[in-house]
């Protein structure tokens, strides 16, 4: 590691397209920002050991989600835990038109450019995809992130008499906002539950006043 | 692209015309060019004299109202699965009305570059499109894929601006026959008839019917004992049937019943007796469509079958609410019917629940109604607060009765969220295990908030304490009622601690009576009726009344009546409360019908000076109240 920094590193070419995309300001109206909702499937929950099994992802900008736009990759991983095979259904050898993870970092980077990143319990995605860009040699994320489970947190009221959890899982937030739980455990159908409660929780909290967008990505 | 969110769409799109002649391929295709569209509750979508968008919408959950600017008619409500918007795409002119969200609502927008290749690649397509747009109806295939559906009529009616085109509307009967053949004893008819909830059962032989047996067949034949209950269906039933088409109008259809005395029509392939029967009309089926009358609605709500049909009750129920507050009945009677048509809904999503269990209730239980529900002064959609009570079980066995109930809990407050009742935000709901206890968990809970007042307990208390059994066994309310009179006569400081519970709603009016309003958030510089003008008169009826040690009576109005009754020397204020507590309420109703809210907030630019004084007026009568309270239950000792 030391020997990194000292060195003046380089990096592949779509980094610095997407680190351009950055020069860019962020729009000020709620209306004009780019959000990219995204979840990963994984083979665990190992920073270190775990690997990415496929990445989803939907952008989402004025209300609107535009389905072509969507984005899923299934990786080539050989890290593999039987145990969570029943949890996402992705086994090893199944086929399904898989990318290295080096070329799915690359599809993903230029997918998301300078979008503000939305994802339910996002420290776990954001770092798998910060682990995923340093074993090649990248540096972190440098998107805005937001976390629909700390924002829907937000929206809840202040009484004594509601005690607020810690954690509101996907399903609790699906639950809560009557979504289809269709298709979860998929990373494209989580992707998509999180991206209608992130729409729900945006008009709650819109509605609690005070709010703007300069604050919600403060 | 395929991707799993395309194919979610092809999917549902699948289910609805015109989307479900196209090929598979052609679909998915089509499916990956949707945007989707997200809308919260008034907002919307386009309006008039705008110019076309570029794609046209599918409704995907929730519904839109297309509504005219200028004569403020509604022309249409979309449901699910429902088109709208494609017309002035595709004659490219302005959009000739507004559209915008009834409820939260997901929109599939669907490019019409993408979509008009298909209009000429299919036929059925393009026909579509020329039926829909020659008949001017958004869905022209409508009226056939509705027609199962009996309650179909409620939602229709109040949407339709002219009632002289309704009746030539066609009608919609039940597909779904419920037949016998000549040889079914008349018990089993009897038996199925009851069954399937209906009022007459056709006779056939070889699909052809042959005869009609109605209520009024056994009652007038077998009841009579001029036939014996094992009689056969020949010997009993009406000969022949009176047949019609199956194209008719209401109009035709009420004229056809009137000529020949009769409340069942059976409609065949043809309009004679000698094609197949295709469905049975029945004067229910008409008034249902012809207008909302509670017992019309009582008589669908215990039909209904699917937590969907309810829905569409409800809004059936709303706009009878609406007539009735135009045309100024009393509001203790618009609130009973109401009530008792709310209460129906929620019985059969209850009943609807529990049949979706593995297994009956282990042990007797009762659903509770709490709040403004328990009260009866719910008379728009508000939020649920409810909670469950089951019979005591042994040790052993309370975590498993317990995790019953929850999961039974948790499918009614779904099945109440469907049907319009928001989740509590507090999670005062039965689904929440702190409000789903057995009945001496209740009463240790009850007695705790009796004996340590603090403020959350009162609160608690207050929500409580207008509980209302809505579903189940009454034995368990009784007997948590006689224990909190029990609890309460032996700790009556819990009333101080309630009276000045009572006394803890921000004030109506500033010293000069001006209104006070709302000082932020997104209701600023409105006046919150509930809070300060409803709440004030609730909590004083509740603790009031309890310290009679009167029993069920829960409506606020209600109370005050009693109490007048109670005390002599106060009546004229009671009277004067109960009379306060209905002026707002249906001021609080009328509001709410007016923005499709709770009523709650209340604009106060928009009332008129009448409106204002009349608001003024039950002011004064809370602060005389507010006094009372002090007076009686000491509460400046506190």
């Amino acid at each position: 590691m030391q020997f990194f920094k000292k060195k003046k590193v380089h990096y592949p070419d779509f980094w610095y397209a997407y680190e351009n995309s950055f020069k860019q300001k962020q729009a000020t109206e709620l209306k004009d920002v780019r959000f990219v909702v995204l979840d990963t499937e994984t083979t665990g929950f190992d920073y270190g050991e775990d690997r990415m099994l496929s990445i989803g992802a939907l952008a989402l900008k004025d209300n609107t989600i535009a389905v072509g736009e969507a984005f899923e990759v299934f990786l080539d991983q050989y890290f593999y835990h039987a145990k969570n095979v029943q949890i996402h259904g992705i086994l090893r050898d199944e086929r399904k038109n898989r990318v290295t993870e080096l070329e799915a970092l690359q599809k993903f980077l230029a997918f998301v450019g300078n979008s503000v990143l939305v994802a339910h319990h996002a420290g776990f995605d954001i770092t798998m995809l910060n682990c995923a860009l340093r074993r090649h040699g990248m540096p972190k994320l440098l998107n805005k992130v937001l976390d629909t489970s700390t924002l829907y947190k937000r929206t809840l009221i202040q009484s004594p008499l509601l005690k607020k959890k810690e954690h509101y899982s996907l399903d609790e937030l699906a639950d809560k906002f009557n979504i289809t739980k269709r298709d979860r455990h998929t990373a494209l159908g989580d992707t998509y539950i999180t991206a209608i409660a992130f729409l729900k929780i945006l008009e709650k909290l819109k509605k609690k006043g005070k709010f703007s967008v300069k604050k919600l990505l403060k | 692209m395929n991707n799993t969110i395309s194919l979610r769409v092809a999917d549902f799109l699948k289910n609805f015309p015109p989307f479900n002649v196209l090929r598979q391929e052609d679909l998915e295709a089509l499916a990956g060019e949707v945007s989707i569209v997200y809308r919260d509750k008034e907002s919307a979508i386009f309006q008039e004299n705008e110019p076309p968008h570029e794609r046209f919408y599918v409704v995907h959950k929730g519904a839109i109202i297309l509504k005219n600017k200028g004569s403020n008619t509604i022309i249409d409500m979309c449901d699910e699965g429902d088109i709208f918007g494609l017309r002035p795409l595709i004659a490219n002119e302005s959009y000739k009305m507004d559209a915008f969200a009834y409820e939260e609502t997901i929109l599939y927008a669907i490019p019409l570059n993408v979509f008009r290749p298909l209009t000429q690649n299919y036929e059925a397509v393009g026909n579509f499109l020329i039926e829909s747009f020659a008949s001017n109806t958004r869905n022209p295939y409508a009226i056939k894929t509705s027609a199962s559906s009996e309650t179909n009529g409620v939602l229709k009616e109040g949407h339709t601006a002219d009632s002289a085109v309704f009746d030539l509307q066609q009608v919609t009967y039940s597909k779904k026959l419920v037949s016998c053949t000549k040889t079914t004893s008349i018990k089993t008819i009897a038996e199925r008839m009851t069954k399937k909830k209906v009022g007459a059962m056709l006779v056939l032989e070889n699909k052809l019917p042959i005869g009609i047996i109605t209520d009024k067949d056994i009652r007038n034949k077998i009841a009579t004992g001029a036939f014996p209950i094992t009689a056969k269906a020949s010997a009993i039933m009406s000969s022949p049937v009176i047949t019609y088409p199956k194209q008719m109008t209401i109009a035709q259809a009420q004229m056809a019943m009137m000529k020949s005395n009769i409340s069942h029509l059976c409609l065949t392939t043809d309009g004679t007796a000698n094609s197949a029967a295709e469905g049975i009309l029945s004067k229910h089926d008409l008034m249902l469509t012809l207008g909302n009358n509670p017992a019309v609605l009582m008589k669908a709500i215990k039909r209904a079958r699917k937590i969907k049909k309810i829905k569409q009750i409800r809004k059936g129920i709303m706009q009878l609410l609406q007539g009735y507050l135009d045309q100024n009945i009393p509001l203790t009677l618009t609130s009973r019917i109401i009530s008792e048509l709310n209460d129906a809904c929620i019985k059969q999503v209850i009943v609807l629940s529990l049949e979706t269990m593995d297994t009956p209730p282990p042990v007797k239980f009762a659903w509770l109604a709490m709040g403004s529900q328990g009260r009866s002064e719910q008379l728009l959609h508000t939020d649920q607060d409810n909670a469950l009570i089951f019979e005591d079980v042994t040790e052993i066995a309370l975590p498993e009765t317990t995790a019953y109930f929850v999961s039974l809990a948790k499918a009614i407050t779904k099945g109440l969220m469907e049907i319009g009742y928001e989740y509590c935000p507090a999670e005062m709901m039965a689904s929440n295990p702190e409000w789903c206890l057995s009945l001496s968990q209740w009463k240790a809970s009850v007695s705790h908030w009796i004996v340590n007042p603090g403020p959350d307990e009162v609160l608690l208390s207050s929500i409580f304490f207008d509980y209302n059994l809505a579903y189940g066994e009454k034995e368990l309310v009784n007997q948590l009622t006689e224990h909190i009179f029990e609890e309460t006569s032996k700790y009556p400081i819990f009333f101080l601690h309630l009276a000045s519970g009572a006394l803890q709603n921000p004030s109506p009016s500033g010293f000069f009576r001006s209104f006070l309003v709302e000082e932020d958030g997104a209701h600023k510089d409105f006046f919150d009726l509930k809070r300060r003008a409803l709440m004030p008169l609730v909590d004083a009826a509740r603790v009031l009344i309890l310290s009679h040690k009167i029993k069920s009576i829960n409506n606020t109005a209600e109370r005050f009546e009693r109490l007048a009754e109670l005390e002599q020397n106060n009546q004229e204020l009671f009277l004067a409360c109960s009379y306060a507590t209905k002026a707002l309420l249906k001021f609080r109703t009328k509001q709410g019908l007016l923005h499709n809210d709770s009523g709650r907030f209340i604009a106060l630019d928009k009332l008129s000076k009448e409106e204002k004084i009349k608001l003024k007026r039950t002011f004064k009568t809370i602060k005389e109240l507010q006094e009372l309270i002090k007076v009686r239950f000491k509460v400046t000792n506190l």
